[in-house]
């Protein structure tokens, strides 16, 4: 009996088997008429327009619009919250000043301005990097502040009885030790930073993805749409997956 | 012990000199953001910067005043928040059912996470035009995004404190010979209530975000869709008066649950985990 095989054993295929019928069933479902092929498309049409999707949306070419809007907004947003995490740190009243206002803006629906950036810059490539770099700053700041805080007192007190200087000290024992909460802030950023940027995509028609996924549901183009979509969903779980390898990397065992 | 008196007797001293300290910083970053904007509301005004663009906070407040006193706010109001309710109820009752699913089967929760973590970490906002096409551009649709917006935080916080339920509870609910029901009410469910109300307090305010997000897009109603229309109309410090507003009943929504929270904490001597955590709108 070893060599028999338990399929409750490997949940991966089961999720995969799960998956498989259920694009199975919607199919079945879809050609028999049960579901509305308007509303819902066979899952084979959503797989065969991807192509064509390619060629009139430049899909690749998109990503790489929102991917960069992304970048740019995480460099601004690291730029400004890094340091200002450690000014936090570094004064701790106005640390403790800042704390709630910074968790109250972190669950605030900061989505909701875009309007305003609008009004200044107008629809250009601008609004899509501030409206992404403000949900991003904050967590970055947050997580910084409190991995400074978090280095271990032993550390610095082993810093401190070598005479290191003050930049030393964070150049060489501070930042090294709060490098992985630091990441996860930027993770987190990362992550509200692209949803943000596809959400104002779709929001404004203008940019990349998600302005995709906009354009195909008004030519009422629904494998199109559905294709766009899985597209974006990819896209988050590649940056998803990929930051979460280098969080694991980077935190210590 | 007459050292232990001089730091009982100035530790408060030094409680309260911090707290006037902090207050003084709070006070100060107010009065400068003030007249930051008071200064670039100048600007405007003398056609130097963006003219109009931004208001003075005076005519912000009297915006903030004429929208609390239009009785067609509260038409829209009403609408965001049905669509709120609705969608976060719908969403969480969902959501739980799932989370206790995976929580009771490993196989379950290994085999659908994945999905759910792929699905989750994706900006909703892009699933409305299969929304609208199942739903209409009506408030059901913004129901379901609500819904949809409300089902992942609160489905991984169930699954999570299913898991992290202490084994010790669960063997002594085993030596009772408790029947799989019994064990979920009467162990599960009251070892949980912690991190669930920690995701419904998630899943609370991105479903707030969500209902907005779905108005400015498509809507008739709903404060989402009066953001839009004064932003269309160029109507700018009734705009910001909007933002302020949906900013403060966010707030006031989240302090609610965020105490909700710390009562069932002193109730069941949790800790009440407040990191932060990605889900998305």
């Amino acid at each position: 009996m070893t060599g028999s095989f338990k399929l409750s054993r490997s949940p991966v295929l089961v999720g995969a088997l799960g998956l498989a019928v259920f694009f199975c069933v919607l199919e079945i479902a879809v050609e028999t008429g049960m579901v509305m092929e308007l509303v819902v498309p066979r899952p084979s049409d959503a797989f065969l327009a991807v192509p064509s999707v390619q060629e009139d949306m430049d899909l690749v070419g998109n990503f790489f619009v929102t991917l960069g809007m992304t970048a740019a907004s995480t460099g601004i947003a690291l730029a400004i919250g890094v340091p200002f995490g450690y000014f936090l740190y570094r004064n701790r009243r106005y640390g403790i000043a800042y704390e709630g206002w910074l968790a109250a803006a972190f669950a605030a629906p900061t989505v909701l301005l875009y309007p305003l950036f609008l009004v200044i810059f107008g629809r250009t490539y601008l609004t899509l990097i501030m409206m992404g770099f403000i949900p991003g700053a904050i967590p970055i700041v947050i997580q910084t502040r409190q991995g400074l805080l978090g280095v271990s007192q032993t550390l610095l007190n082993v810093g401190r009885s070598f005479n290191v200087s003050e930049r030393e000290m964070f150049w060489k024992i501070q930042l090294p030790s709060a490098v992985p909460t630091i990441f996860t802030g930027i993770r987190i950023g990362v992550m509200y930073t692209l949803v943000n940027i596809v959400a104002i995509e779709y929001l404004i028609d203008f940019g990349g993805l998600g302005r995709i996924v906009s354009e195909m549901y008004f030519r009422f183009d629904t494998p199109g749409t559905y294709a766009s979509i899985v597209a974006v969903i990819l896209v988050s779980v590649f940056f998803y997956w990929g930051f979460g390898r280098i969080e694991k990397w980077l935190r210590p065992v | 012990m007459a050292q232990a008196g001089v730091v009982e007797s100035t530790s408060p001293a030094i409680a309260t000199d911090r707290e006037a300290t902090v207050f003084r910083i709070r006070l100060l970053t107010v009065i400068c953001l003030l007249v930051a904007w008071e200064g670039l509301a100048a600007l405007g005004s003398l056609e130097i910067l963006y003219g109009d663009v931004i208001p003075s906070s005076w005519k912000i407040a009297v915006a903030v005043w004429g929208e609390v006193t239009a009785a067609d706010f509260y038409r829209d109001l009403g609408i965001t928040f049905a669509e709120h309710i609705v969608g976060f109820i719908v969403g969480s009752a969902i959501a739980l059912a799932l989370g206790i699913a995976m929580g009771v089967n490993p196989l379950l929760r290994k085999a659908i996470e994945p999905y759910l973590n792929a699905i989750g970490s994706t900006p909703k906002i892009i699933f409305l035009p299969i929304l609208f096409l199942i739903f209409g551009t009506g408030i059901d649709s913004k129901m379901a995004k609500g819904a949809l917006s409300a089902f992942f935080p609160v489905v991984f916080s169930t699954a999570l404190g299913m898991i992290l339920i202490n084994p010790v509870l669960l063997r002594v609910g085993k030596s009772f010979n408790l029947n799989q029901w019994h064990t979920v009410t009467k162990i599960y469910i009251p070892a949980m209530i912690n991190p669930v109300i920690t995701g419904l307090r998630l899943g609370m305010a991105i479903t707030v975000i969500g209902v907005l997000v779905a108005e400015l897009k498509f809507a008739d109603g709903g404060l989402g869709y009066r953001l839009g229309n004064y932003y269309e109309q160029f109507r700018i410090a009734e705009m910001y008066a909007i933002i302020l507003i949906i900013f403060a009943l966010a707030a006031l929504a989240n302090m609610g649950m965020t105490r909700l929270q710390t009562y069932a904490n002193r109730h069941q001597g949790g800790s009440g985990a407040h990191s932060l955590s990605v889900a998305t709108n």
